[in-house]
């Protein structure tokens, strides 16, 4: 069924399909909307979700963590600030293996205050354990969240699903609400292998020394790997059974042109216009949109760019002090490769600065104009 | 002869890692005996997040999910949460915290679980310092007590929370506080928050040997000398108004207690007549709210 929603009713849309059973949450802008419509759901009986009123975000994600161990398919939304206060415990997610899910609508982090989108905040959480897919649209969204769920009760980790402040999260569109017999198909209920039960003794996360401890770190490192196939599988069943697909990754207007603009996120749209535009002026350039940033996906990667002469990458991001982090990432996958496309590295559309066509046809000629990058992050719409 | 009131299944096994003549570790005995095997344990960074001992081996016969240290209420609220979704109602969900975990860093999540009357019981076990880390002030410290963030030429100049009155004014179903000297009145007063439906809170005064600079085997000494002493009188709060005094403690001076422990040596003649005559108004302030809410209760009657 066809409907106009914004990126946060998707998320909502998407939660209640999951058949999600404990939500815990907390208000931040611009996640507000989600909760609120969440609220709504279970108050009315359209979702059987018991919702935790919490007084923090980080007592939410503490609170789904235990609600999932308890064997309950659980959900929590934030952003920015609110997943800062979280990072304790996206570790800890992780290193326990909880198949929770989390939206985090992308805003910039303070000081000084900023609500607008920017993916510094979830792109900060990298190093978490958590896996992390990046929506380009409101229907991407609602698509997405089941795919989390199966993926995480997969691989048992937790996964974050991402859009962008207001440009998705308060932005309507028309979005395809999937079929919700075809969604329990592809999505069976929870089971969980460990459950924390009283009828069960024993213990979860207790102390370890060092002689487990590195093991079991491997293995999250084995899941992530693992998770890399599981990821595409599930989007095929999807698309298979619902009739949509992402793949981890997207190549728009790939024919044999040797200079590919990387992007992710909602920019991704407007850079799938630019590239349109530049093509039919008779400039030659690809799009490759990154949807899954952790694991990342390095091999599909030194795939799709390992033959190109030259990759411009759109980070709405920075990590101070090295530069945007799709750019280092990218960077680091051809390290070693002896045939490697030169890297350029734009940095833009901080704190929710718009970035216009313009600006990303700016970063195309720039990358097709200059040989290699005179430096690691080229700056683009900053002011002087 | 007197019948034996404390249930005599164990379900906490020798080999724990606590400290000899721990105050913590009968703490906890008791508990469980009064909790029965239908429970599962909560526990925020603590003694007993090491006391059961490391992974593959643990010392309880319940579950145990261990977790943050902030995280007491908001792990305990996950877990009964979802317990109640998937039709579980046997259970007892209870969170053993320290009393950093719950005058300190806790305090947030507690006091939001208990807003909301998530159903568990929590149980601050308060050993009135940072124990498992070397004996640091918490704000459960008590005024004049030597730590090794408050040395003794510069003691704790405040006197610690009153985490029970915080606690009952959240107006939760029900509130105590128990020490391991008086183990019937603190096994009768968990069995009784166990059959409440809400939020309980059980403030566990638990003396600590290296941390109090008492010998193991005074523990139980020191904690009847708390009560007796009215440093830690022994009540009930329900419902946020309705007090009950369980023990009349016969007043001993308070000197009596503060000798007993090596972390109050230093105290001067000034200090200690300073701590009786707190301990005297705190008493005062305690036997007026318990009249007032004996009276009011007496009016609702009518």
């Amino acid at each position: 069924m066809k409907k106009v929603m914004t990126g946060n009713e998707a998320v909502a849309h998407g939660v209640k399909l999951s058949r999600v059973q404990v939500i815990s949450a907390y208000p931040i802008t611009p996640q507000t909307t989600i909760v609120e419509e969440l609220s709504e759901m279970c108050a009315d009986g359209r979702l059987q979700a018991r919702f935790l009123k919490v007084e923090s975000e980080h007592s939410a994600m503490a609170s789904i963590l235990a609600s999932c161990t308890a064997g309950a398919r659980s959900f929590t939304a934030t952003s920015s600030h609110g997943l800062a206060l979280m990072h304790e415990m996206l570790h800890w997610a992780a290193g326990a293996r909880l198949p929770v899910v989390m939206v985090n609508v992308n805003r910039a982090l303070g000081s000084p205050w900023n609500i607008w989108t920017e993916q510094t905040d979830s792109l900060s959480q990298r190093d978490t354990g958590w896996i992390q897919l990046y929506c380009e649209n409101n229907q991407e969204v609602v698509d997405t969240i089941p795919q989390a769920y199966r993926i995480a009760e997969i691989v048992k980790l937790p996964v974050m699903v991402v859009l962008d402040a207001f440009v998705l999260s308060h932005t309507a569109e028309p979005t395809d609400i999937p079929d919700a017999d075809l969604v329990d198909e592809f999505l069976p209920p929870f089971k969980s292998d460990f459950t924390l039960t009283s009828r069960r003794h024993q213990a979860f996360n207790p102390i370890m020394s060092p002689d487990y401890y590195m093991e079991f770190r491997h293995k999250i490192q084995e899941a992530m790997d693992q998770t890399k196939k599981v990821a595409r599988d599930v989007d095929e069943e999807y698309e298979r059974l619902l009739g949509r697909g992402y793949g981890v990754m997207e190549k728009y207007n790939w024919d044999g042109f040797d200079t590919v603009l990387v992007t992710s996120g909602a920019v991704t749209s407007t850079s799938r216009f630019v590239a349109d535009e530049l093509n039919r002026e008779g400039i030659r350039v690809g799009l490759l949109k990154i949807k899954m940033f952790r694991p990342f996906p390095t091999e599909e990667i030194r795939e799709v760019l390992g033959g190109l002469r030259k990759v411009a990458v759109l980070d709405r991001g920075l990590s101070f002090g090295q530069s945007g982090f799709f750019a280092q990432e990218i960077r680091s996958t051809f390290c070693n490769e002896e045939e490697r496309p030169r890297i350029f590295g734009f940095v833009t559309g901080l704190g929710g600065r718009d970035v216009t066509p313009e600006m990303i046809r700016e970063m195309i000629i720039h990358t097709l104009e200059n040989d290699r990058p005179k430096e690691e992050i080229i700056w683009v719409g900053l002011k002087q | 002869m007197k019948n034996y009131t404390i249930p005599e299944k164990e379900l906490l096994s020798g080999g724990h890692l606590a400290c000899a003549g721990c105050g913590a570790a009968l703490g906890m005995r008791l508990a469980l005996k009064a909790l029965g095997e239908k429970t599962i344990l909560v526990i925020p960074a603590s003694c007993w997040s090491i006391a059961p001992g490391a992974f593959p081996h643990s010392a309880f016969d319940v579950p145990v999910y261990h977790t943050a240290f902030e995280t007491g209420g908001s792990a305990a609220a996950g877990i009964t949460t979802a317990l109640e979704v998937l039709g579980e109602k046997e259970t007892t969900v209870v969170t053993w915290a320290g009393d950093g975990g719950t005058f300190d860093i806790g305090i947030q999540s507690l006091s939001g679980a208990a807003e909301r009357n998530d159903n568990f019981i929590y149980i601050c076990n308060d050993n009135e310092a940072y124990m498992n880390t070397g004996i640091q002030r918490s704000s459960a410290t008590p005024y004049g007590a030597w730590t090794t963030t408050t040395p003794a030429k510069n003691p704790k100049e405040r006197p610690k929370k009153n985490m029970l009155e915080i606690m009952a004014d959240h107006r939760i179903p029900y509130v105590a506080s128990v020490t391991i000297a008086f183990p019937e009145d603190m096994i009768r007063k968990i069995k009784k928050a166990k059959g409440i439906h809400g939020t309980k809170f059980i403030h566990l005064l638990s003396p600590c040997p290296p941390g109090w600079r008492i010998p193991s085997e005074r523990v139980v000494h020191v904690s009847r000398l708390a009560v007796r002493a009215r440093v830690f009188p022994l009540l009930e709060i329900e419902d946020g108004e309705r007090y009950t005094l369980n023990v009349n403690p016969d007043a001993i001076p308070v000197r009596e207690y503060l000798e007993a422990q090596g972390r109050f040596d230093h105290l001067t003649d000034e200090e200690i007549e300073k701590i009786q005559s707190d301990v005297n108004r705190e008493w005062r302030r305690l036997l007026k709210r318990t009249e007032f809410s004996s009276a009011l209760f007496h009016a609702n009657q009518r």
